[in-house]
This record gives structure tokens, sequence and C-alpha cells, in this order.
């Protein structure tokens, strides 16, 4: 398994379009945190580009790089090597790449202007948001056999966790806004990684208030240690499963 | 004209003569108490360094209590400390700590009680319930006092200077902290607090009620629990305070409710969850202040009519304003506002397009406080940029006609 990692990883450096992702980030992030002299409203603006780059370009690299490695893969199947082995393999070197790009890119810089626990929360939402969407990738790469719909379902993917969820989600909380939904809405939030993500790296700024002045709840759940353990644990869910799942899938596959 | 000048130092010999100073150690017990049986008005007693352990001293004469080097006097938890019901006392230079707690009685290290002209100077006030409290008392003066306590929790504890039914006090340049309210007035008109530091009071810094044509300059108000509450009060004036980081999940810099006829103007509102919540107010003047990096700078409820937001800055607010219905009484005007983006095309500093201070998400919140759930994510971001083009849900009468576009300097 090892082997086979380093060889990701090699050729994704080779690639160089993980070493240019890595690249962009830096200049974003230094650009970002120089422009204001309070440097929480420059990882807040740096939340907004994680939450929005970070699982857009995870998951349509991934897919991609997982379709493409796709006559790689077949070939080292031809070998005595077990199949989850070579499937992990494949998405641990994916991951290990592109999560040292994010916390090259974005670590560097946060930790050189401001070095605190916001900025380690940042670094630590970004780097779940990695894993978790090169593992979705990797779901959609077992699931489909054609690269075009791979990518197609790559894209929906990524355009529903950041944007319709929360669509809906705000439709859910307009029209049951008369019942008691607090608990259902923390509830639901875990079903979204960039909202888990988002929750994790506001609970570390002030801003925290604002959300539980509007209600007794988040403030107890999302005010204390619990909220953020919570939060975490949630996300390493959002990994492990569909990891599992397309292990699962790739088992009984017809390639 | 030598014999005149004679006569006139002897009157003043002779009047000076009257008036003993009466010297207090701390080698007996009740020492102050049995001086002050002793003393006649116009009397000076002079409280040597030591510790006295005393309650319930009864100042019933006109004279001048001076401490040298803070004298301590104890109350060792029981009752109260100094009640003065005569007027003109001075009481100055004095250390007074530790007085009871009680339900029935507010204990206070200092009690004005019905007097008239009592300056209370430069003492340091330390674990009492109530600091100085004023009783029916006129023309007084609380000046350059350190008050001090660690109040847990509302029941128990009292306020740092306490003024009830009283007219013209001058409370000036004391530094309060740790009391449930900072300063607190009830029924006291024609007063002025100026100069005065408020901080960490778990209440408010500043309260006050039904106390009219008061005057609050250069005040500072920092981390009280809900920073300063005005209510039921009419031509009250706030003019170069400092609200700062009054932060907490029910804080205002300042909660007006039925305030009517009054002056805000130049304060620095830094901070604080709400910058000003506005609730039944009417006819206020809001000028010339500085909204920083609070979670809302204003929360103007729709029952407020009349009053005029003009030339103040709001900077780096998560939310400008926020209300909680779509009629609107109030001017906004001639503001500077971070969040604008129109353009000024005849370059006469304002802006062409009006400014709507009430974002998209803002309403949404006051209507379903739930959706703040969706701070910061990238469909509220959007939902606001498309309001902004197209106005729809905002309250549309809720504009800055002219929007200045650069911000003003204030300070």
């Amino acid at each position: 398994m090892k082997t086979i990692m380093k060889y990701v990883v090699a050729d994704l450096i080779r690639n160089k379009v993980i070493v240019v992702y890595a690249i962009i980030l830096a200049v974003l992030s230094f650009s970002l945190l120089s422009i204001d002299e309070n440097p929480a409203k420059g990882l807040l603006s740096l939340l907004n580009v994680t939450l929005l780059f970070v699982p857009l370009i995870s998951i349509l690299f991934a897919t991609i790089y997982y379709f493409n490695s796709i006559e790689f893969i077949e070939l080292l199947l031809a070998q005595p090597v077990r199949r989850n082995k070579v499937l992990l393999a494949e998405y641990a070197g994916l991951t290990i790449s592109l999560s040292l790009a994010y916390l090259l890119g974005v670590g560097l810089p946060v930790m050189i202007i401001s070095p605190n626990l916001a900025a380690i929360t940042l670094l630590l939402s970004g780097f779940l948001l990695t894993l978790i969407f090169t593992a979705i990738a990797l779901l959609i790469f077992v699931l489909f056999k054609d690269k075009t719909k791979g990518i197609g379902a790559a894209i929906a993917a990524a355009m529903f966790f950041t944007l319709l969820f929360d669509g809906l989600l705000l439709i859910f909380i307009y029209s049951f806004n008369e019942y008691p939904i607090d608990k259902a809405v923390l509830g639901i939030t875990a079903f979204n990684p960039v909202d888990l993500a988002r929750i994790l790296m506001l609970l570390q700024l002030d801003v925290a208030v604002l959300m539980g002045y509007s209600g007794a709840l988040f403030k107890k759940f999302l005010g204390t240690g619990t909220g953020s353990v919570y939060v975490v644990i949630c996300m390493l869910f959002w990994v492990l499963l569909p990891l599992l799942l397309s292990v699962r899938v790739f088992r009984k596959k017809d390639l | 004209m030598p014999r005149l000048i004679i006569t006139i130092l002897f009157i003043f010999f002779a009047y000076n003569g009257n008036a003993k100073t009466i010297v207090v150690r701390a080698d007996k017990a009740n020492a102050i108490k049995n001086a002050l049986a002793y003393c006649t008005d116009g009397d000076t007693v002079s409280i040597e360094k030591g510790l006295y352990k005393e309650q319930d001293i009864l100042v019933s004469k006109r004279i001048t209590i001076l401490g040298k080097d803070y004298p301590v006097i104890d109350g060792v938890k029981k009752g109260q400390l100094i009640v003065v019901v005569r007027d003109s006392v001075i009481i100055s230079g004095l250390q007074l700590q530790n007085t009871g707690r009680s339900s029935m009685t507010d204990m206070a290290a200092i009690r004005l009680q019905n007097v008239k002209s009592v300056s209370v100077i430069n003492n340091k006030l330390v674990n009492n319930t109530y600091g100085v409290y004023l009783q029916n008392s006129h023309y007084c003066l609380v000046y350059k006092n350190t008050i001090r306590a660690d109040a847990q929790d509302e029941l128990n504890s009292g306020n740092g200077i306490h003024a009830w039914k009283s007219t013209h006090l001058l409370l000036q340049s004391n530094n309060i902290s740790g009391h449930r309210d900072g300063i607190y007035f009830e029924f006291v008109t024609d007063s002025r607090i100026l100069n005065n530091t408020s901080t960490e009071n778990i209440r408010y810094g500043l309260h006050f009620m039904f106390s009219h044509k008061d005057v609050y300059t250069r005040n500072s108000f920092i981390n009280n629990g809900s920073g300063v509450a005005v209510m039921y009060s009419k031509q009250v004036e706030m003019y170069y305070n400092t609200f700062r980081h009054n932060w907490g999940d029910a804080s205002y810099a300042i909660l007006l409710k039925e305030i009517a006829d009054s002056k805000i103007e130049h304060n620095l509102f830094d901070k604080n969850t709400v910058g000003i919540y506005m609730e039944g107010t009417s006819r206020i003047q809001v000028l010339y202040n500085e909204f920083v990096e609070n979670g809302w700078a204003m929360r103007v409820q729709s029952s407020c009519d009349n009053n005029v937001f003009e030339k103040n800055n709001f900077l780096s607010n998560s939310f400008d304003v926020a209300t909680n219905g779509t009629m609107m009484l109030n001017t906004f005007n001639n503001n500077y506002w971070d969040k604008y983006d129109g353009y000024d095309l005849d370059k006469n500093k304002v802006g062409d397009v009006p400014y709507y201070p009430v974002s998209m998400y803002s309403v949404v919140t006051e209507r379903v406080p739930t959706a703040m759930i969706l701070y910061r994510s990238f469909l509220t971001d959007i939902m606001n940029r498309v309001e902004k083009v197209m106005p729809s849900i905002v309250p549309d009468k809720l504009k800055d006609d002219n929007p200045l576009m650069k911000s003003l300097k204030l300070r």
C-alpha cells in the first residue's frame, strides 16, 4: 500500500496542478490577511475562500484524477494486491498531496501573520474538508463508469453542499418557524460538511455571540467545548462513511 | 487702613477659632463615633491611618471628615458604614469596606439621607453592597471615588452609586467596577455624570429610569454584563461617551426604552453585540456617533418615531441596522456606511443612490432567529447581493438618501 501511495504522490507532484493550487492559496491568503489590519477579519475572508474553493477543487480534481488513473488501477489489480488496498492507497495519496497543498498554501501565511487558535481551527476545517471531498469523489468514481457523468456528479455534489443545501435549510426553517426547530436545525447541519466547517470556525471567533443571540440552545450547545467536539466528530463521520461505502462498492464492482 | 486689616484678620481668626479639628486614632473602640458625639457644627474630624471596625456611623452635624492616608473603616459585614443626615457634610480620603448584606435595607458604605450640598470626595470603597447611596438628596457631589466590589449575582448585590429621588447631583471622575449596576438613577433630575468609568458590572454600567434632564458626558462603559439601560426618561443628553465591549447574548451598548426628546452625540460604540437598541423612543437625535465592529450597530424597533440619525460612521459592523417591521418613521440621512457601494457621479461627496442599511439576511433573522445558523454562509451573501440589486423584502422606507462617500472625522 505504501508503495502505491508513494507512486500516486510522486505522480501528483510531477503533475504540477497541486503546486499551482498551493501557490494560488498562498497568494490569496497573504493578500487577504494583509489587506485588513484586523487579522480576525482576514481569517473570516479566508474562511469564505476555504468554504467555496476547497470543496469544489478537491472534489473536481479528485474525480478527474481517479478517472484518469483507471488504467493504472486496472494494471495494479492484475497483480496479487487486494482491491480495497489499491483504492485506499489511491485515496490516501491524493488526500496527502491535496491537504499538504492546503496546509502549506493557507497554513504558512496564517501561521506567520496571526498564529492563534482561530487560525488552527481554520486549518483544521480546511483539512477536514479536503479529506471529506476527496472521499466523496472516490465514492463518485466507484459509482459511475462514465467519466463525464462522474464529473457532472462531482460538480452537482459540490454545488449541493456549498449552496443548495443551505437554501433548502432556509426553506425548512422558514416553513417550520412556528415549531421548536432549534434542535432539528442543529441535527440537519450535520448532513452538510461545509456548514459544519463554517460553524466550527465561527465558534472560535467573537461573532459566535451573534448566533447565541438567536436562541438559547445555540448558545448552550455551540458556546461550549461540546459544540466543537460534536462538529469535528460529525466531520470525521463524513470522511469515514464515503470511504467505507466506496470500498464496499468497489469490492464487487465489475471493472 | 492697617486698622481695617487687623479688624478683618481678627474677625477671621475669631471665626476660625470656633471650629476645632479633632484628631481620631484607632486606639479605642468606637473612636469615630465618640469623636462625632463630641464635635459641633463646622468642626473637622481628621482620622489617622488605621483600622476602625465601626458600623452605622451617624453624621448629624455639619462637619468635614478627612482621612489621612486612607484610614480603613471596616463594617465586618454588619450594617452600614456612614449615614449622613445633615447638610453640607464633606467626606474625603477614607477607605470604606465590607458593609453587611441584607434583604431588608440597602446596606451602603456612604448613605446620604434627605440632605443638601454634601460632598463625597476621593474615597476608596471596597467590597460594599452599595457604594454611595443618595436618597432624596440635592446638590450633592460625588467626585474621584474608586468603588470596587466583586458581585457574583444580581440578587445579592447592590449598585456602585445609587441615587433615588434626587436632583442636581454631580458625579464626576469616579471609577466603578464589579457591582450590580455601576451607576443607578431612579427619579433623579437635572444631574450631570461626567468622566466616570464603569466597568465589569454584572448588570448595567449605567441604569436609569424616570430620570429627566440629565447629562452624561465623557464616561466610559466597558465590559458590563448588559451595557447601559435608559428607560422612561425625557431630555437626556449623552455626549462623548465610550461604550466598549459589552459583548454577550443579551448585551447592548445602550438600551433605550420609552425615551423622548434626547440627544446622543459624539459617542463611540465599539465591539458591542448591539450598539443602540431602541424601543418606543421618540424625537431622539443620534448625531456624530461612531459605530465600529458591533454585531448590530442599531436595532430600531418599529415602535420608534421621529428619531433622526445623521452624520454617523458605521464601520465593520456585522449588521448595520435591524428592525422588526416594515414601518419606519425615522430619518436616516448623511451617514457614512462602509458597506455602501453606490457611486458619486457629480463628485459632491454624497452618494447618488440611496443606501438601505437593513440587509435582507438581517430581515430574515429578525423574522426567524433560527436562520442565524446560516450566518456567513454563501447563500446569505448571495441573498444580500440580489436584494441590493432589486430590493423587495427589506423595508424600503428605511434608507439613507444621502449616504456619504467618505467617513467622517469624528475623533
